[in-house]
């Protein structure tokens, strides 16, 4: 029994129709959802497994797999995609020798893509725990990397 | 914060606020909003307190940090008044001398105006700059007046006056009627008219209603309502106040996109302020009308944008539609009739509501009425956020506001609607945007993306592109769209890897009669326009990519070889050092470098790093 996901739980009042808010503010506090705090709301809220499981990996805010200590989001809206984003996600691949939605090996960073960010108009974005990034190129990729350690 | 009980509290309050900003204070208005958050306007933001504090300014000058201005290209933005001086690309540096020499000697400072690139001359007034003289900026024009995250800045320039008007001078009948004589429809891309489902969810029998916002902007390259929601959120929740109670409605939602973080702070906040100040609540402003919102966050998924979708997603389930037979006016979330609007609507209720529904019909076309907000971005000169009146055409948004297409270019195309909407060629420029005429041409409006490409943007790749997005975002649920999309994709992918038959374009059409005409929900009917638009205006690139294995516009790796244009390369060797593969060789000082094709992966590394135009690729 996890303190802190029953504290989230409580926060709703174990109210059924708030499962997706309970599972993003676990994730807030994991940065991804274990599958024991899955076990727990689903036993807790009287919700079958089958259903919490349905919910966190229908939507793509959610991640299954613990996340590297710096989460990288590459921006493939379609303002992006036109200046050349699919380019500078294939520079961090390189550059961290994993593939989208990957996590490197010392657990250092998470790449995932995100499909608009909302600053269209400084693409291609790049959003680095939480920090944005604009006017990304290839050649701007490795030092902004080096400032994450 | 005291409480208001009445209309009156509302109105003294309002008196008090306006009299204390009518000193001749100087105003500083910087923009906070996520476009400019990359440039760094946190750092300039920062740097402006402790520079006034220095020369004994703080109480002398107000700043204010705003929402979204709307020319993000130019970010970070300053706006000072008296005298609308706009500063672009300000950075912290500048500070000090914005201070100095604009706030206390009121010279203005040269280097941080905007240059219009059609005169070269430098602009100094907000309102001269050629990106605002076309729009009308109706509803995001509040932006730069309010800090967002304070309800008093929304009181001060008459917010919730059209609340007040709407609780006590008309009954709910005659809101709803003053709605649909405006002529509002949604803004959420279909363009229902607002009045008419307001109607229905209020007739539809039951005792419980809900009003839901529908803030999860999900197309790419859109962020107008994130702008709006992050900017003015008052504006949008007042507009949902009067909705709910013209509709009867005790009870609302307001569902944000995950990945709008700015959006959903500036929007919690906005709920607490009203809350506190008894906008919200039980017996507002002693009307008698009790009402309540809550926000709930998405889970990062496109289809949630569908009414029905996003309902079964605030029910805690999956975010999956379901047929409409029945409407959600009549049975909606919890299977009670529910009024779900897009953002930018909600926003133009109290607009209506104050000004008149015959004021508002003046403005637009006679099918669409007032503005629209579009996020123009991609392959242009003045990105950001635009407001312009219904019936505007293509040109003037994209050559007289925009400014035209970035670095001397040709423009090939404007894509419009999102993944449901289609693009449109040049021949198609003089096209008055309304509701109708955008679906006659084959895209719609869609919630207000409008993404600009030029002669090197390959229009198979966007086709691809959308449909990859879709294949992802289909919720599997009805044959159609989760296996239709794929095979389209798949179609599109064997095209761009010159692997493409003659009768691929026929197959591509008959796929997507299959889907418009089967599928269960706008996502899967909507999804072949990106590829029929395509085909309609562009098919000689369709054609170029199958029959000459070429993509004319550089793009598809697999049909493009990059080289080495040797007269123009000095051997600065940096291209040698980008190349990630090895594949570039360094042949000694002033000599051409050597490409070996064998090796190269076609990343694209040594044409971004060469500045002198080197590197060509065909």
């Amino acid at each position: 029994m996890d303190e802190k996901v029953a504290t989230i739980i409580n926060k709703y009042n174990g109210d059924r129709g708030q499962l997706v808010s309970i599972l993003q503010d676990i994730q807030t506090e994991y940065l991804y959802l274990p599958k024991e705090a899955l076990i727990q709301v689903s036993e807790t809220m009287a919700i079958p497994a089958s259903r919490v499981y349905d919910v966190a990996t229908f939507f793509r805010a959610f991640s299954l797999e613990p996340r590297g200590k710096h989460l990288i989001n590459v921006c493939l809206g379609t303002a992006c995609h036109v200046r050349g984003a699919v380019r500078v996600l294939e520079k961090v691949e390189r550059s961290l020798a994993i593939k989208r939605e990957g996590t490197t090996k010392d657990r250092k960073f998470t790449l995932e893509t995100v499909n608009c960010m909302g600053c269209c108009a400084v693409g291609p974005a790049v959003k680095i725990d939480g920090e944005y990034f604009g006017q990304m190129s290839t050649d701007r990729i490795a030092p902004l990397l080096t400032k994450f350690d | 914060m005291r409480k208001l009980n009445s209309r009156q509290d509302l109105e003294a309050l309002r008196e008090e606020l306006v009299k204390k900003q009518q000193s001749n204070k100087p105003r500083i208005a910087i923009c906070n909003g996520t476009a400019c958050h990359p440039y760094g306007c946190v750092k300039v933001i920062r740097a402006f307190k402790p520079e006034l504090v220095k020369r004994g300014l703080e109480n002398k000058v107000s700043l204010k940090t705003t929402g979204c201005h709307g020319l993000c290209e130019r970010g970070p933005v300053v706006l000072i008044e008296p005298g609308t001086i706009f500063y672009q690309q300000v950075k912290s540096e500048d500070v000090p001398e914005i201070l100095d020499e604009t706030i206390i000697k009121g010279n203005v400072i040269d280097r941080l105006l905007y240059t219009d690139p059609a005169t070269g001359k430098k602009v100094v007034h907000q309102p001269a700059v050629p990106f605002y003289q076309k729009q009308e900026r109706l509803i995001l024009g509040n932006n730069i007046e309010i800090d967002p995250t304070a309800i008093e800045d929304y009181i001060s320039v008459g917010g919730y006056s059209a609340l007040a008007k709407a609780l006590f001078e008309m009954t709910p009948e005659q809101i709803i009627e003053e709605v649909k004589s405006s002529g509002l429809r949604g803004r959420g891309g279909a363009g229902f008219p607002t009045g008419v489902k307001w109607d229905s969810c209020r007739k539809a029998p039951g005792d419980i209603r809900y009003v839901i916002v529908n803030a999860d902007e999900g197309d790419p390259g859109a962020y107008a309502n994130e702008g709006l929601l992050s900017g003015n959120p008052h504006s949008v929740l007042e507009g949902l106040i009067i909705g709910a109670c013209a509709i009867g409605a005790h009870q609302g939602y307001v569902y944000v996109r995950n990945e709008y973080p700015l959006a959903l702070a500036n929007m919690t906040a906005a709920l607490s302020q009203a809350q506190e100040l008894g906008l919200l609540g039980s017996n507002i402003l002693d009307s008698g009308f009790d009402f309540n919102v809550r926000i709930t966050r998405g889970g990062g998924a496109f289809v949630c944008g569908e009414s029905t979708a996003l309902m079964a997603s605030l029910e805690g389930k999956v975010g999956e539609p379901r047929a409409k037979y029945v409407h959600t006016v009549e049975k909606g979330l919890w299977d009670r009739p529910s009024n779900l609007n897009n953002v930018e609507t909600w926003s133009n209720v109290p607009i209506i509501i104050n000004k008149g529904a015959d004021w508002y019909r003046t403005l637009g076309t006679d099918g669409s009425k007032g503005t629209k907000i579009f996020s123009l971005v991609g392959k242009i000169n003045n990105t950001g956020l635009v407001e312009v009146p219904m019936g505007i055409t293509l040109r003037e948004i994209i050559y007289d506001i925009g400014g035209g297409i970035r670095e001397g270019k040709k423009f090939k195309a404007v894509q419009t609607g999102g993944p449901s909407g289609g693009c449109l060629p040049e021949s198609l420029l003089d096209l008055p945007v309304d509701f109708d005429e955008l679906t006659k041409a084959g895209s719609m409006m869609g919630s207000g993306g409008m993404i600009v490409m030029d002669e090197t943007t390959c229009m198979v790749d966007i086709a691809k592109y959308f449909l990859t997005f879709l294949e992802e975002e289909s919720c599997g649920k009805c044959v159609p769209c989760r296996e239709g999309v794929k095979r389209m994709r798949q179609i599109l992918d064997d095209i761009t890897e010159g692997k493409g038959d003659e009768e691929d374009i026929d197959l591509l059409e008959r796929l997507s009669a299959t889907l418009i005409d089967s599928s269960l929900c706008a996502l899967g009917t909507t999804a072949p326009n990106p590829v029929l638009t395509t085909i309609r205006y562009f098919k000689d690139e369709y054609e170029a990519h199958i029959k000459e294995r070429k993509c004319p516009a550089g793009v598809c790796k697999a049909l493009i070889h990059y080289y080495i244009i040797e007269e123009k390369c000095p051997g600065c060797g940096l291209c040698v050092k980008a190349c990630p593969q090895e594949a570039i060789s360094f042949m000694g000082k002033k000599k051409p470098v050597v490409l070996d094709e064998s090796k190269c992966i076609k990343c694209g590394a040594c044409y971004d790093i060469c500045k002198l135009g080197a590197v060509g690729k065909e």
